[in-house]
């Protein structure tokens, strides 16, 4: 019977479609939007994962993320050196700062000065230059997206002199990288050169980077704590600090939380309304099979039926759309680099349509069920 | 043309809920119907004609009283079992048809076999030599809305006999026809449908068709009034 029911459902086209569009536009939406917000929370995090080479972070007691710092004086360096198991600690200093643009407007930048002789601190890949030419005088690297966004398209970018702060600086290099959660242009360049472009204050070091030696990180990171007084993270732990912040502290999570809400609820509207009256315009059909004989289980066996065809067409057809979007579409624009759909979210999405079709299914099989077989004679 | 005892009703009555009281609208009805008749169930409106064959039909339980279909006394069954029996049993055509729009007449007419587990194939191939019989096999592949009331309701008298049942009940299967479909239509409910071992019971108003039944009941504020093997009721059906 399942044929049939199958039959009686893509034969009306309307509801059919209607149908098909409610899921779909359901799990486009809470697709999308779940992947938007999983990203943006993982930005929280991306300035610690781009520095691959440190597995510990060192850093005053105040600081919380990579973004929100307390400095801690130059000599908090050589008091990690001093602990037994670090291999190598380097200096990040991560402070704000103002370029002059091309239009003569002020645009806020992040600098950010590695280690003057080894470079820990700036991403792996180059888009554009050596990361040797950073020893270069007054040199800087920018991010490619932040070049896009300081740049117009074609408009030379390496060699191109900056106001930085009012000093010179020369963009020697474009790293690739994904912006961070504030999505600011951020520089990079030598410890040194950072100290002469940031404004002076007394503690002039935001982290101490450190690479355990034959010591699993967060022993090291612990001995650290103990032996030095300074606040020591694991690479993972700090990157979970940073996405912790933003659900702690920004009103992110509750305003996708109820985008999807409405997502579910959308769907719930637009599948549970047409479910409803498909069932109701086949109510004297359902009737007349009941009367010739068949069970209530098989009318139920044939709504679910429906329903599954409803989600397998409605569910792949919105994932489809939501992975075009942050494939396809989105790839393109630098607001939405390094975004991904990890596996979870369809998992969580089908989740969701599964209810939504499961619920409105429900309650309209209900009338199914009740209907008197004898009605057909009435 | 006889075959033995098909439908026996006894002592049945049927009462429904109005408000917090009940209305009976079948009494004490006893009635036997033999294999082999085609029966007119007749009377005006609300004489309790369509009560009766829903209970007959094993749709509508009985507030008191029993019926046997071919032996067995079906308001004893569960109802699981009771929906089985009417699956194997019972063929039903509709006044208003009640096909699946979106199904062919062949496919449509296939359901009570694709019910009870025949390949699709197969059943549809049965539906479509019964409506070759009924003389509509070139609508075979055709959808009820493009079919006349009359090729409709042929495809429902296929429906209802394609799993060759032992009775068969129809709710005015006139009503929606010209006088010469509708002569056409009991025509071939006699031919098709009638058999020594089977029964076949008619709810009608439709005087134009009483004279080809081999027994008409007559019901009266859910009393059957008259019995007549003899038509006799012909005429006082016909005058009212």
């Amino acid at each position: 019977m399942n044929w049939v029911a199958i039959r009686m459902l893509t034969g009306d086209r309307v509801k059919f479609i209607g149908l098909i569009f409610g899921v779909a536009f359901s799990t486009l939406l809470i697709t999308q939007q779940l992947t938007i917000f999983v990203n943006l929370l993982f930005r929280g995090g991306v300035a610690v994962q781009e520095v691959s080479t440190a597995n510990i972070w060192v850093m005053d007691p105040a600081t919380r993320t990579a973004d929100v710092i307390y400095p801690m004086p130059i000599t908090a360096l050589d008091r990690v050196r001093s602990v037994p198991g670090v291999a190598y600690a380097s200096p990040l200093l991560r402070s704000n700062a103002s370029i002059r643009t091309a239009d003569g407007d002020l645009e806020g930048v992040t600098v950010i000065g590695v280690d003057d002789s080894s470079l820990v601190g700036i991403p792996r890949r180059m888009v554009e230059g050596e990361p040797m030419q950073l020893m270069d005088p007054d040199a800087v690297f920018i991010d490619d997206v932040g070049a896009g966004k300081l740049f117009a398209p074609g408009d030379p970018v390496v060699g191109t002199t900056l106001e930085l702060n009012d000093q010179r600086a020369i963009i020697k290099g474009i790293v690739d990288s994904v912006p961070t959660f504030t999505a600011q242009v951020t520089l990079y360049t030598r410890y040194s050169n950072a100290l002469n472009f940031v404004p002076g204050t007394r503690n002039r070091l935001s982290f101490v980077l450190v690479r355990a030696d034959d010591v699993a990180p967060e022993v090291l990171a612990r001995r650290i704590t103990e032996r030095t007084g300074l606040k020591a993270r694991t690479s993972e732990q700090f990157a979970r600090d940073g996405i912790d912040f933003i659900i702690e502290n920004t009103g992110i999570p509750i305003n996708f939380g109820i985008t999807v809400l409405l997502g579910v609820i959308v769907g719930v509207a637009i599948v549970g309304l047409t479910l409803s009256l498909f069932i109701r315009d086949n109510i004297k059909q359902f009737g007349a099979l009941k009367a010739i004989g068949v069970t209530n289980r098989k009318i139920v066996g044939m709504v679910s039926a429906q329903a599954w065809l409803v989600v397998l067409i409605g569910f792949g057809l919105g994932l489809a759309m939501a992975t075009l979007f942050i494939g396809g579409g989105a790839a393109g624009s630098p607001d939405f680099k390094g975004f991904y759909m990890p596996y979870q979210i369809p998992l969580i999405t089908l989740g969701l349509v599964l209810a939504i079709v499961g619920i409105t299914s429900r309650i309209a099989i209900r009338s199914v069920l009740k209907t008197d077989p004898a009605s057909v004679f009435r | 043309m006889s075959g033995g005892l098909a439908i026996s009703v006894r002592d049945v009555v049927k009462e429904f809920p109005v408000g917090g009281d009940s209305i009976r609208v079948l009494h004490d009805i006893k009635v036997d119907i033999q294999a082999g008749e085609l029966t007119y169930l007749v009377g005006e409106s609300g004489s309790g004609k369509t009560t009766l064959i829903s209970i007959i039909a094993g749709i509508l339980y009985p507030t008191s009283g029993r019926v046997g279909v071919f032996g067995t006394d079906i308001y004893d069954l569960s109802d699981n079992d009771l929906v089985a029996f009417r699956l194997a049993n019972i063929g039903f055509i509709f006044q208003q048809y009640n096909l699946l729009p979106t199904l062919t007449a062949a496919q449509n007419a296939a359901i009570p076999l694709i019910a009870r587990g025949v390949k699709r194939a197969e059943a549809v191939e049965r539906g479509r030599a019964l409506m070759t019989r009924l003389n509509i096999g070139d609508h075979a592949d055709k959808f009820p809305n493009q079919l006349s009331g009359g090729q409709q309701q042929r495809v429902a008298i296929a429906r209802a006999l394609v799993h060759e049942p032992r009775l068969v009940v129809c709710d005015e299967p006139t009503a929606a026809l010209d006088a010469r479909s509708g002569r056409r239509v009991m025509d071939l409910l006699r031919e098709v449908a009638l058999a020594e071992d089977r029964a076949v019971i008619i709810v009608t108003h439709d005087s134009r068709v009483f004279d080809l039944a081999d027994r008409i009941l007559a019901m009266e504020d859910g009393r059957i009034t008259h019995d007549g093997r003899d038509k006799a009721i012909l005429s006082q059906q016909e005058a009212r």
